[in-house]
């Protein structure tokens, strides 16, 4: 068992090595009709011109073709702007797509062979890895050593892990360009499932769901016979693969808007966005359900469901960035912050990105009606600047990336707008709760410890009262890891859910209230 | 000094709850909490998943750090060498001299050590105090081989610590079942087949005779009385423990086993009270109760009721309720309610039921006029304020039996038993008490909370 697993951590790293040497292969040459195929007609006749002193030289890494190409490119607008020519000044980033269309070698010749020989070896070893977990082993929590491993702990391993992860969303999110020969390697996957060629963000869905996969088939293991971690974590794998990733490529293919019908403002924060409105609106029948649909989550799906059970219906069983979380976080829950500093910082932020959320979209619907000039700049200085310090900053490179430093929930925590949301709905108006299980509680720290939202759990149960707090994702992991079964979540009514002066079982001599 | 100064010698939960209530009761007292221990007050219970790496030392502090500031509460990081308790002074081992009008001796629990040839051996101790954890720490780094002797809770605490760092593990235990003076006889096989299945060497009737050293003073083998000799590296004494009240030896504090005190934790002397482990009731507090309670529960509730006398003019009695306790078995958890001895006799009625994997079960004890006495609980965790509540008022067991449903307090989509449990008892008893059903809508919204009403 140890060889077999010993062999899929190899084979994961050698997936993870070829998968990050193949944007370093190949050989790049652009040429007219390249250009041509991949510019507006409106920008077509400047980039060929820009672009032509970069014409039949071949460049033998992308580095070096990025860097004339983005030379040439905006020395064109660098004098634009001087002249204050701003209608001619080219906004559109044509860097990917002509380095993509620019790019050959082993990996366009092969695609298939490089995608099995770098996600589908970190796959297979990913499971060969994960499957005998605990084999033979009775079911019970397997927390042993977290604190002495290196990965799980902030050791160098973790630390190596991190900065990866962020190096790599810093790339995918402004440097896309350099990530070229990933994307041609997912290309006929991509024309597969949609009938077009395929995007970062195919790249990025594809791996994303994988991961979730199988570090779901992790969890399988490391809570057998616990049936409610179980039902949970196969709900994320599910809206994952089918919701997130095949339903909305499926829909490219029969010419509808790309649409993650389980996603809702203001987590989908380009919702009411005029591009987006245009095309559901644009798109018949079904688009208009994917309008509506997406309003009737916003305005009764979410209080009504997170009334009857708590905001885990979403954040913990249905949510994108839960189900990453819930999986490929799992081994880093542990390192979220429990003191009262970060909760206070908690609340400032959170709240603040969902005002922010708010604040955007009125003004991006009031120019959508209005048609104002003023107006439409300011949205669009709007979107701009949120899609690149929350919808790609905090949520991607820092809620992602930080999982080995500050926990697996960093983004649902200090940022998500929508978890804040959930969260107001949770706290004020629900019947979802965890009960403290009258004086049961010795006060080990189990639950807090492993509490990846940073709630001091304890705090609450060793005084009998019962944890009601808007963070709460309903994870369910603080009961799991309890060693004498205090904390149970429920939904039951909502008289008594709320005990602040709660009374401690046990003792006739006095009424005790903590 | 104020004219209030309470020193409490000892933070362990009976003195932190002792403090923390004085100080919710009276803003203005003086509080000193004396400890050479930690700094801090940390949960004893979680000393284990520091050694198994499930969190780490401050993790188990319950309170952060800002705390004690917060609530001006001090905290005094020494060595009580003795107290004059006429002049009412602590005198520390560094010189320092502390005066107290009241004071709180809450010096808690040591390990039993019978006097075993070799008990001092290096590699030899027990498990109580955070030093005795970093001693094990130190005493288990490279060995092949553990001995544990006696079968408690912190004996199993220590198996599942060692094999937690794959350390092999013989266990020796003087009684035919495991911990067999507190658990029936069904209960007590059920946790030793637990603790075998996770590779322990539990060895039954198996009492210590002798723990061999080397030539260096460290253990190397002990011997059984079966006349065994086992090889090994470290050896648990975990044969219970005993009020530490060393300190107060040739003092004029009356102690018998423990502190002597009356029902308001007053001792002997004035103005010197005793709480937790180091107590010792001079008459049982309540029906079914011990003169020396040594849980973490009823610290914490000598520490508040304690707290309630300093700090009122009307003095209370403690009284505690119905008896509650929990521990966990390696993956077993065990809770109990009320009265469960290990053997009974008529006109006492007891109901078993026990699951196929014999990993999950339920003891129910019952008087002659059918009223619940207690329970005991493996591997499905019950509701505390549901049997506190049918156990004071005498609930029958038919009525008790058949409301399960609402003591339940498993996770949701937890593997149910219930109907299993019911058809053994509707034939054992003649009786057709009918599964409570759900109605769709019931089972849709969720799981249901107990009503208190």
């Amino acid at each position: 068992m140890k060889l077999l697993q010993n062999s899929g951590l190899v084979l994961f790293i050698i997936g993870l090595l070829v998968f990050t040497g193949i944007p370093f292969s190949g050989s790049y040459q652009l040429d007219r009709t390249m250009v041509r195929d991949h510019t507006k007609e409106m920008h077509q006749d400047a980039m060929l011109e820009v672009l032509e002193p970069i014409y039949e030289k071949t460049y033998a890494s992308n580095f070096s073709f990025i860097k004339d190409f983005n030379d040439f490119f905006n020395a064109y607008n660098e004098e634009l702007k001087e002249e204050q020519a701003w209608d001619k000044v080219i906004w559109d980033d044509y860097a990917f797509a002509l380095t993509k269309a620019a790019s050959s070698g082993p990996v366009e010749d092969a695609p298939l062979l490089f995608l099995a020989l770098s996600i589908g070896l970190a796959v297979l070893g990913g499971l060969l890895y994960t499957l005998p977990l605990y084999r033979n082993k009775p079911a019970g929590i397997k927390h042993d050593g977290i604190y002495f491993s290196s990965m799980k702990a902030r050791g160098w391993l973790g630390i190596i892990t991190g900065t990866y992860l962020i190096v790599f969303y810093i790339i995918l999110y402004w440097y896309p360009e350099y990530l070229t020969n990933l994307v041609i390697m997912v290309d006929p996957l991509s024309i597969l499932l949609s009938g077009g060629p395929a995007s970062q963000w195919f790249l990025y869905g594809l791996i994303y769901t994988l991961a979730i996969l199988v570090m779901g088939v992790r969890m399988f293991r490391k809570y057998k016979g616990n049936n409610y971690q179980t039902i949970r974590t196969a709900s994320v794998m599910f809206f994952q693969l089918a919701f997130a990733f095949l339903i909305p490529e499926i829909l490219v293919l029969f010419n509808m808007p790309w649409h993650d019908f389980k996603n809702i403002w203001p987590l989908d924060y380009s919702f009411f966005y005029e591009y987006r409105i245009e095309g559901m609106v644009s798109s018949g029948a079904l688009g208009m359900f994917m309008l509506i649909w997406g309003i009737i989550l916003i305005v009764i799906g979410v209080p009504v469901f997170t009334y009857f059970y708590g905001k885990r219906w979403y954040c913990s069983w249905v949510c994108g960035c839960g189900g990453l979380a819930e999986t490929v976080g799992d081994p880093y829950r542990q390192l979220s912050d429990k003191s009262l500093k970060a909760w206070q910082v908690e609340r400032y932020l959170v709240h603040g990105v969902l005002v922010l959320a708010v604040v955007m979209t009125a003004v991006t619907i009031t120019n959508y009606f209005m048609e104002f000039g003023m107006l439409e700049q300011a949205t669009n200085q709007f979107h701009s600047i949120y899609g690149f310090a929350i919808g790609s900053a905090f949520a991607g490179v820092i809620g992602t990336g930080f999982y080995p430093f500050m926990g697996n929930r960093v983004w649902c925590r200090f940022g998500c707008p929508l978890a804040a949301y959930l969260g107001l709905v949770q706290r004020f108006k629900s019947r979802f709760r965890i009960t403290t299980n009258g004086g049961q509680c010795i006060s080990c720290g189990n639950c807090s410890t492993y509490c990846e939202m940073g709630i001091d759990v304890r705090w609450y149960a060793q005084r009998g009262q019962n944890i009601v707090r808007s963070s709460c994702v309903g994870c369910g992991v603080c009961s799991a890891v309890c060693p004498r079964g205090v904390l149970k979540l429920e939904n039951g009514q909502e008289a008594g859910r709320i005990n602040d002066m709660p009374i401690i079982i046990g003792n006739e001599s006095i009424k005790v209230k903590s | 000094m104020s004219e209030n100064t309470i020193v409490i010698l000892g933070n362990g939960i009976s003195g932190v709850t002792c403090a923390r209530h004085i100080r919710k009761n009276n803003p203005n007292i003086t509080i000193t909490i004396v400890s050479a221990e930690t700094r801090h007050f940390f949960s004893r219970t979680a000393l284990m998943y520091i050694y198994m790496g499930h969190m780490k030392y401050e993790h188990t502090k319950p309170y952060a750090d800002d705390f004690w500031e917060k609530n001006d509460i001090k905290l005094l990081f020494g060595w009580v060498k003795a107290i004059d308790f006429s002049n009412q002074e602590l005198n520390f081992e560094d010189g320092e001299v502390v005066s107290y009008k009241q004071l709180v001796l809450a010096t808690g629990s040591k390990p039993n050590m019978f006097g075993w040839p070799g008990q001092d051996l290096n590699g030899v101790q027990g498990l109580y105090s955070y030093q005795d954890l970093l001693n094990m720490e130190k005493n288990t780094q490279d060995i092949q081989h553990a001995v544990l002797v006696g079968g408690g809770l912190i004996g199993v605490e220590m198996a599942e610590m060692l094999a937690s760092r794959k350390i092999p593990v013989t266990f020796l235990v003087r009684e035919k079942g495991f911990w067999d003076n507190i658990l029936p006889k069904e209960e007590a096989a059920l946790v030793g087949r637990h603790i075998r299945e996770h590779h322990i060497d539990l060895k039954l009737d198996t009492e210590l005779k002798e723990i061999i050293g080397d030539e260096k003073g460290q253990v190397k083998a002990v011997k059984t009385s079966h006349g065994e000799i086992i090889n090994c590296q470290f050896v648990g004494l975990t044969a219970g423990v005993s009020p530490n009240i060393a300190l107060f030896k040739n003092s004029d504090l009356n102690t018998n086993r423990g502190i002597l005190v009356d029902d308001q934790f007053r001792t002997n002397l004035p103005n010197v009270y005793a709480i937790g482990d180091c107590a010792e009731f001079n008459k049982p507090p309540g029906k079914d109760r011990k003169n020396i309670e040594q849980v973490w529960y009823t610290g914490r509730m000598h520490g508040e009721t304690l707290a309630h006398n300093l700090t009122h003019e009307k003095k209370v009695g403690y009284t505690p309720g119905i008896w509650f306790n929990s521990a966990k078995f390696f993956d077993i958890e065990y809770q109990t309610y009320g009265h469960v001895p290990p053997t009974w006799e008529n006109p006492t009625r007891s109901f078993y039921w026990e699951s196929a994997s014999g990993k999950v079960a339920l003891r129910f004890l019952f008087d002659q006029e059918d009223r619940i006495l207690g329970m005991n609980a493996f591997g499905w965790r019950m509701r505390h304020e549901f049997f506190d509540r049918a156990i004071k008022e005498g609930w029958k067991a038919d009525r008790v039996i058949g409301q399960l449903d609402k003591a339940n307090f498993n996770p949701e989509f937890h593997k149910k038993f219930y109907k299993q449990l019911l058809d053994k008892y509707n034939s054992e008893n003649g009786t057709s008490i009918p599964l409570p059903r759900q109605s769709f809508i019931q089972k849709l919204i969720g799981s249901r909370s107990w009503n208190r009403t």
